[in-house]
């Protein structure tokens, strides 16, 4: 049962008030792209044990979409994040370093 | 025998008499009695049959940890089954049966069971029972099954009531206890929000009964004060009769509150389960006493030393007049006292430690109680009851070297930390050497959203078993929960205590030591699920050495108790077959609940006709009124039909339909989902969401539209509608409408953050009513406003917006029948009213309201198709040749790089076409079409399937559309669709579309 | 292999059961084996059963990081079924189920498969539809089904609430040759097969690298040394993501946490498994006595075996709406797996970008009925190097191309 801070109207959400959104950071192919690559965009998915970066909806709230850093094993949100940026900011990653020194995540480290 | 002091009894209010029944027997006991305790008063010492042998079984604890006296507790609609006796409060009328065993629980038929304990061992059923195969399920399983299972199924509809809390709290305590009453307090003094919850109906657990002093006082006068100064503070809940039922993660905890089990007759729901968020956790969960593994330890009579103690001390109840006690630490000689001091005899204490025990072991010779050291059970004799006790030297194989003839056996073989909260979340446990138990390790606890801990243990549950350590560990406790809460702690010290040293316990986990195989058959480990030493080891001896497999293989600690008793005493008998150390064979893995709780509970209020939300147009009321037949459709509930008076479901479709086509007739459409999109780059943003283009489309117009997902696959469809240049309102499917919502969410907020578009689910804000037919013109004309809705002022596609009588209204004139069709939309306040007004401005053209039957009817027959019926997630549009939907000039939408796949492109796909039956008849839903020979894998090979079948009352005859390999091409062709009784029925494939093809009747 | 029988327990019961073997051997790797299979659930232990049973290959070790049988084999609601609607995966269950039919013979181990039937509820019009159109694809699968109505329902479950004010039972997708198993047994009766044809189960030694050369799989690393190999097999459930990280490649999956329970025991009163996917919940009567109830999956990743406890909550609600009687009756144990969804909920069965490295993954919350089935499959595979036609729709390059097996269709979720 997590609980969550939104980062748009701060409110601590219950899980029951958030619906899972998937992985976070995904670049979007579109027609033109190569197989491979919107296969990947669609379908390929990190999955990883630990640091992971996810998106999240305060569904039954303020409706905003937002990114966290959450680790898949302890639990542990490092933190959350607007949806609107290509990548966790510093200071996320900071926090991650501080706890698993040497963590990648794509092409975050 | 056992039976009702005359002393004693602090729990018991000796002036109210209670009445109750055990299998149809009048007893009565007093307030304060729990069930078990007065069915002991009344001489019922036996209380059910062990789950596999039959075997008789007594109560062989006093609290939760109970694994024999469970009972059918009830009747009707209160009936339960398993209901455990030492946890129910008794109350005046309470009925209750004991469980497992036919015809009598005295005289019990699966007692055979009992005489082939030899054939019977762990995991015999793995071996056995496979000749013949059918033989299994026929045979074998249900005599399994029927010997099985404890309590009987309910009967009855439930008729309690349950209901869920919330609370949000900084420090949870769990146990009201010394120890957690202590925690809470010092906890609350920090100011922090303190919730206890106490399982029991009473405060000071344990130390109630055993005594000791703290802060110079008496141990209970101690916990009156104690419970009357956390009473007094604003800051700290208290909460009995509630247990701590599991920790979650994050700090999630469940409260389980039994509000009136103890009170059938009061008002209110029957448990409450509460869903606290805290942001510290202390479990001050206390510590269970372990049995002893000797022959017979099972016999009724044979009860852990603790809960003899109980008996006597809580409930003024003696389990026998003579009451052998045998033990390996000092606690049990607590209760030879406690006996003794009742006026009870105690023949002797047999102390497995060679050295015997201290201070109270003194303390009992004092009272002129034999002691033995050294010395323990070779074997309880007796059948239905204890009748006496066969003495050996602990360290020998069991040569016996004295009988005494006793009615009752007090065992313990230690304590274990009740460590199952700590554990639900991820706690880990170290193994304590000296005290022969796990214990938290509070280095490795669980820990929450930030990293950090987030559960503290307080007293025995921390491994303090001595009154004045715990007391002192639950004060720090406490601190520190409020301290990692944020807030000070108090300086207040811990209250002072004095220590009083026992002699180390000394672990006996087969008594004697060296039992033989005659003994370990019959040394008990898990009472209800009946395994035993020799099971545990025969295990091992299989290769079943994890403790998991063990767990499995045996069943050992899989009964309703879950191990409580049963768990330590198998790990160490598992780990000396295995010779490894106890803590390298490692635990079970802790669940919750801490105890069964409830479905009931779980499940809280939502029932019947509050199940799950209802979605209502703000017209549902008169469909209500009309006994309309209503299907689901998400949440909300939509008419299917309105039948009349004697009329079937099939009758009412046909006749809304040839109302429709001949006349008019009206539909609720309020539940089509409405979704504005606004800005400058609206345009933009639909063209990526639909396959059309949807920016060209001018004000004042409708297009229908179509739209995939980034997979290819159709996911909704509707008519969009511009308002204005920057403006337009998205109709989608009735389920869809909160899910597409999401979707532009999505997008606008991920993807295209910079572009300028807002959306509104704007779906309940309007009633939507379709006026469909020859005569809808008519219909609206009559009520007046001030709308041209003339065929050129309201052309086919196009909106308005105006007053169609007194109502601000919409119009959009689209159809989705193929008639002449308004759907009107007005704020859902006059949605009712609106409804009202075309029902009576109608009444001269016989008009009527449809159903969704009647609009899926009207739609195959015009060849439209339905989301969910021509789509169903593997479906994309140029499956269903809309290719003319699919927008050729855009560059991008969601959809199209996926369309582009091998298999997507592929002209193999199946291709929507119609089908008419040869005869006339209707195909079955979801037939399929056969195609010559068989694939690879033995099965029919297929050629199409029908997305859509309906009788079409238009054309009298059976309509269906479907999906045909190469379909578009085979116009005129006669495929066979299969039916399930291995039939077929041939069909022409034909287009679509089957009536009125021109589109002459909506274009008038 | 010393065989079971009533003899057997006759005899041994007469010396106090003292005579009994080991059910698998517990050996120190070699340092090659011609076949390695990662992981030792019922998935595993089956691939590397019918590698020895129908192929002949037996020089084979099974890798296993914990105990065997200790993921989801272990832990899932033990229903057996094969009413599938697509084809493949129709062929693919039903070969499983008809293997289980004769699995305890076979094993030697009674895995106590008890056909007594599945139903799987229509409470809306649209599910309605999609169970028949199931039954109609299942009539040409050579799958026995059948579409009831609600009276035969209520015959075959008298606890169920037929007339539920919300969701009104309309019929059901009856599967009578369905049932359940005991999943514990199906791993023990395979592993203890598997030991007796000579292959080594190596509990409690953790993969911790794949070790390659020139695209190809020489060999595994692991917490008790390197062992080399032939050909790999990764069978490892909840786990297969950590696996192909390892290995070098990524997979269209992800591990999300699936919970179930149980009540307290109680005498028999339900015959068959009932599932109703519109409210979510499905629940059988184990042979014990206790309700198993499952429901959804959570939402996010995850790999703590512990879920979210309103999913718990939503299928209890729905189990009390559907059998009023669950109410009066008390929740004994809730538990959680990690089980592996791909983006299609159709599992993999097929080659990796590693020549000799094969993979069986992705079973979502359906693995346990397919054990039989899959593991033949996989077998056929690691064999023969190719997908045979019981997995030759399941490889991964169905995702590039986007001709994908989906489940979904017939309403409702895949269990």
């Amino acid at each position: 049962m997590l609980t969550l801070q939104c980062p748009y109207c701060g409110v601590w959400a219950e899980e029951t008030e958030l619906h899972a959104e998937g992985e976070a950071h995904l670049k979007r192919f579109g027609p033109g792209s190569e197989d491979e690559a919107f296969e990947g965009y669609l379908f390929m998915r990190e999955n990883p044990k630990g640091v992971h970066f996810e998106r999240w909806r305060h569904s039954n709230g303020c409706g905003k979409f937002f990114h966290a850093a959450r680790s898949t094993t302890t639990l542990e949100v490092f933190g959350t994040y607007s949806a609107q940026t290509l990548e966790p900011p510093q200071e996320i990653k900071d926090k991650i370093s501080a706890k698993y020194p040497g963590w990648s995540w794509r092409e975050f480290a | 025998m056992s039976t009702r002091l005359a002393q004693g009894g602090r729990l018991l209010n000796k002036g109210k008499q209670l009445h109750f029944s055990f299998n149809g027997k009048q007893f009565t006991g007093y307030e304060g009695d729990t069930l078990a305790s007065a069915l002991l008063a009344n001489d019922q010492l036996m209380m059910g049959r062990s789950f596999k042998y039959h075997r008789p079984r007594g109560p062989v604890a006093s609290g939760a940890e109970e694994p024999n006296a469970l009972v059918n507790l009830g009747k009707g609609g209160n009936f339960e089954p398993n209901q455990r006796a030492t946890t129910t409060e008794l109350f005046n009328g309470l009925t209750c049966e004991s469980q497992n065993h036919w015809p009598s629980l005295e005289f019990d038929v699966g007692a055979v069971n009992n005489y082939m304990t030899r054939f019977f061992p762990a995991g015999f059923y793995y071996k056995t029972f496979m000749f013949p195969r059918a033989a299994w399920k026929h045979v074998f399983e249900p005599i399994v099954r029927q010997s099985a299972g404890l309590g009987k199924a309910p009967k009855d509809r439930d008729a309690d009531t349950y209901e869920h809390f919330y609370a949000y709290v900084d420090v949870v305590v769990m146990g009201g206890g010394v120890a957690g009453l202590q925690a809470a307090k010092a906890a609350g003094l920090s100011g922090a929000k303190v919730l206890l919850m106490e399982q029991t109906a009473h405060w000071g657990g344990r130390s109630m009964v055993d005594g000791g002093e703290v802060d110079g006082q008496p141990v209970a006068d101690y916990v009156d004060a104690l419970v009357a100064e956390l009473e007094a503070m604003e800051n700290v809940t208290l909460r009995n009769r509630m247990m701590g039922a599991g920790v979650y993660d994050h700090g999630y905890v469940l409260g389980y509150e039994r509000v009136r089990d103890h009170a059938p007759l009061e008002s209110g729901p029957r448990h409450r389960l509460w869903r606290i968020r805290a942001k510290q956790i202390v479990t001050a969960t206390g510590a269970i006493e372990r049995p002893l593994s000797f022959a017979g330890n099972d016999i009724p009579g044979v009860m852990l030393a603790s809960a003899i103690r109980d008996y006597v001390v809580d409930y003024g109840v003696s389990v026998g007049d003579r009451t052998v006690v045998v033990t390996n630490n000092d606690d049990a000689y607590r209760t030879a006292i406690a006996i003794k001091q009742a006026g009870l005899e105690v023949p002797v204490i047999l102390d497995a430690r060679a050295g015997g025990g201290g201070a109270l072991a003194d303390e009992a010779r004092a009272l002129g109680i034999r002691v033995e050291n050294g010395k323990g059970i070779a074997k309880v004799k007796g059948g239905k009851r204890v009748t006496g006790v066969a003495i050996c030297a602990q360290a020998g194989e069991g040569a016996v070297l004295e009988e005494i003839k006793c009615d009752a056996v007090a065992m313990s073989g230690g304590w274990s930390p009740v460590v199952h909260l700590w554990s639900h979340c991820g706690g880990k446990l170290t193994w304590d050497e000296a005290q022969a138990h796990f214990r938290p390790d509070p280095s490795r606890a669980p820990t929450s959203h930030d990293g950090e801990a987030f559960v503290t243990v307080a007293g025995s549950a921390n491994g303090y078993l001595d009154l004045a350590l715990g007391v002192k560990d639950a004060h720090d406790a406490g601190k520190a929960a409020a301290k990692a809460a944020g807030f000070t702690a108090t300086r207040k010290a811990a209250p002072k205590a004095a220590e009083a040293p026992e002699a180390a316990m000394e672990p006996v986990w087969l008594m004697p030591q060296g039992a033989g195989p005659e003994l370990r058959i019959k040394a008990w480990l898990d009472y209800q699920n009946d395994v035993k030493v020799s099971d545990v080891r025969l295990a091992a001896q299989e290769g079943y050495e994890s403790v998991e497999h063990t767990k499995r293989y045996t069943t050992l600690g899989m009964a309703s108790d879950q191990g409580k008793l049963s768990n330590i005493n198998g790990l160490a008998t598992l780990a000396g077959q295995l010779n490894a150390p106890i803590p390298s064979v490692g635990t079970t893995t802790f669940r919750p609940p801490y105890t069964p709780i409830s479905m009931g509970s779980i499940a809280g209020e939502a029932r019947g006709d509050v199940f799950q939300p209802l979605r209502r147009t703000p017209i549902h009321a008169w469909h209500d009124e009309q006994k309309a037949f209503f299907e689901p459709v998400g949440h909300w509930r939509r008419p299917y039909c309105y039948p009349r008076t004697g009329e079937s479901h099939g009758e009412a479709v046909k006749r809304e339909i040839l109302q429709t086509r001949n006349s008019v007739s009206m539909l609720d459409a309020s539940t089509l989902g409405k979704i504005i999109v606004k800005g400058p780059d609206a345009g933009k943003f639909l063209d990526m969401l639909y396959t059309n283009m949807m920016s060209t489309l001018k004000p004042g117009r409708c297009r229908y539209g179509l739209m995939c997902n980034e997979n290819g696959f159709l996911i909704d469809d509707g008519v969009v509608a511009r308002i204005d240049e920057d403006t337009f309102l998205c109709h989608t499917t009735t389920g869809g409408a909160e899910r597409i919502h999401g979707w532009m969410e999505d997008w606008l907020q991920c993807e295209w953050w910079d572009w300028k578009v807002f959306t509104a689910n704007v779906t309940e804000q309007y009633a939507q009513i379709a006026i469909v037919g020859p005569n809808a013109r008519k219909v609206l004309e009559k009520l007046g406003g001030d709308m041209d809705i003339s065929k050129e002022g309201l052309t086919f596609m196009g909106w308005k917006d105006g007053k169609i009588g007194d109502f601000d209204a919409r119009a959009y004139r689209i159809s989705f029948s193929g008639e002449l069709s308004y759907e009107i939309a007005v704020p859902a306040s006059q949605g009712r009213a609106f409804w009202d007004a075309i029902l009576e401005a109608g009444e001269e053209f016989g008009i009527m309201p449809y159903g969704t039957e009647a609009l899926h009817v009207m739609r195959a027959e015009k060849g439209f198709i339905m989301i969910g019926d021509e789509t169903d997630g593997t479906v994309i549009p140029q499956d269903l040749n809309m290719q003319w939907a699919i927008s050729k000039k855009k560059e991008d939408f969601l959809g199209k790089r996926a369309q582009e796949r091998p298999h997507m492109a592929s002209p193999e796909r199946w291709k929507l076409v119609g089908l008419e039956t040869l005869d006339g008849s209707v195909i079955p839903d979801g037939a399929y079409a056969i195609a010559e020979g068989e694939n690879a894998n033995g099965q029919r090979n297929t050629q199409g399937r029908v997305t859509s079948t309906y009788y079409s009352p238009t054309l009298d005859r059976g309509i269906a559309m479907a999906l045909v390999h190469h379909g578009t091409d085979r116009m005129g062709e006669v495929i066979e669709l299969n039916k399930v009784d291995g039939s077929t029925v041939k069909a022409k494939i034909v287009d679509p579309i089957f009536f009125d093809k021109d589109g002459e009747k909506q274009n008038v | 292999m010393r065989r079971y029988s009533a003899f057997a327990i006759a005899r041994e019961a007469a010396r106090y059961h003292t005579g009994w073997e080991r059910a698998w051997r517990s050996p120190e790797p070699k340092k090659k084996y011609d076949v390695i299979i990662v992981g030792a659930g019922g998935h595993g232990l089956a691939t590397a059963y019918y590698l020895g049973k129908n192929h002949g290959i037996t020089n084979v070790a099974i890798i296993e990081k914990g105990w065997l049988g200790g993921g989801n084999t272990g832990r899932n609601t033990t229903i057996i079924r094969s009413n599938y609607l697509q084809d493949p995966s129709a062929a693919l269950y039903e070969k499983a189920r008809s293997l289980y039919e004769t699995m305890s013979q076979d094993l030697n181990y009674n895995v106590m498969f008890s056909p007594r039937g599945v139903i799987m509820l229509a409470q809306t019009q649209h599910e309605v539809r999609g169970y028949q159109r199931t039954a109609h694809a299942n009539a040409l699968q050579g799958v026995q089904t059948e579409f009831i109505g609600p009276e035969r329902v209520k015959e075959l479950v008298p606890i169920i609430n037929i007339d539920g004010p919300r969701y009104p039972v309309l019929g059901g997708l009856w599967q009578a040759r369905g049932g359940t198993g005991r999943h514990d047994a199906v791993a023990w009766g395979y592993a203890r097969a598997c030991s007796d044809m000579g292959m080594d189960i190596i509990q409690k030694c953790e993969v911790i690298g794949v070790r390659q050369e020139s695209g190809k799989v020489k060999g595994v690393d692991t917490t008790k040394g390197p062992i080399d190999c032939d050909k790999l097999g990764l069978v490892v459930a909840g786990n297969s993501g950590d696996l192909a990280n390892m290995a070098g490649f990524r997979l269209p999956m992800e591990s999300v946490a699936l919970q179930a329970l149980v009540s307290e025991p109680i005498k028999p009163c339900m015959d068959v498994v009932v599932m109703a996917n519109t409210v979510h919940g499905y629940m059988s009567q184990s042979d014990k006595g206790e309700m198993v109830i499952g429901g959804g999956t959570d939402g996010f990743n995850n790999y703590t075996q512990r879920g979210s406890f309103h999913h718990v909550e939503e299928t209890v609600r729905a189990l009390c709406e559907t059998f009023p009687i669950v109410s009066r009756l008390k929740m004994l144990r809730q538990w959680g797996g990690i089980v592996d969804v791909t983006g299609d909920r159709s599992p993999v069965i097929g080659k990796t970008p590693l020549g000799n490295c094969f993979i069986n993954a992705g079973w979502g919350t359906g693995g346990f009925k397919a054990i039989p089935g899959g593991g033949w499959a996989t077998a056929d595979l690691i064999a023969k190097g190719e997908p045979g036609p019981l997995c030759a729709e399941f490889g991964m390059e169905r995702f590039i191309e986007g001709r994908f097996i989906d489940e979904s269709v017939a309403a409702g979720v895949a269990h």
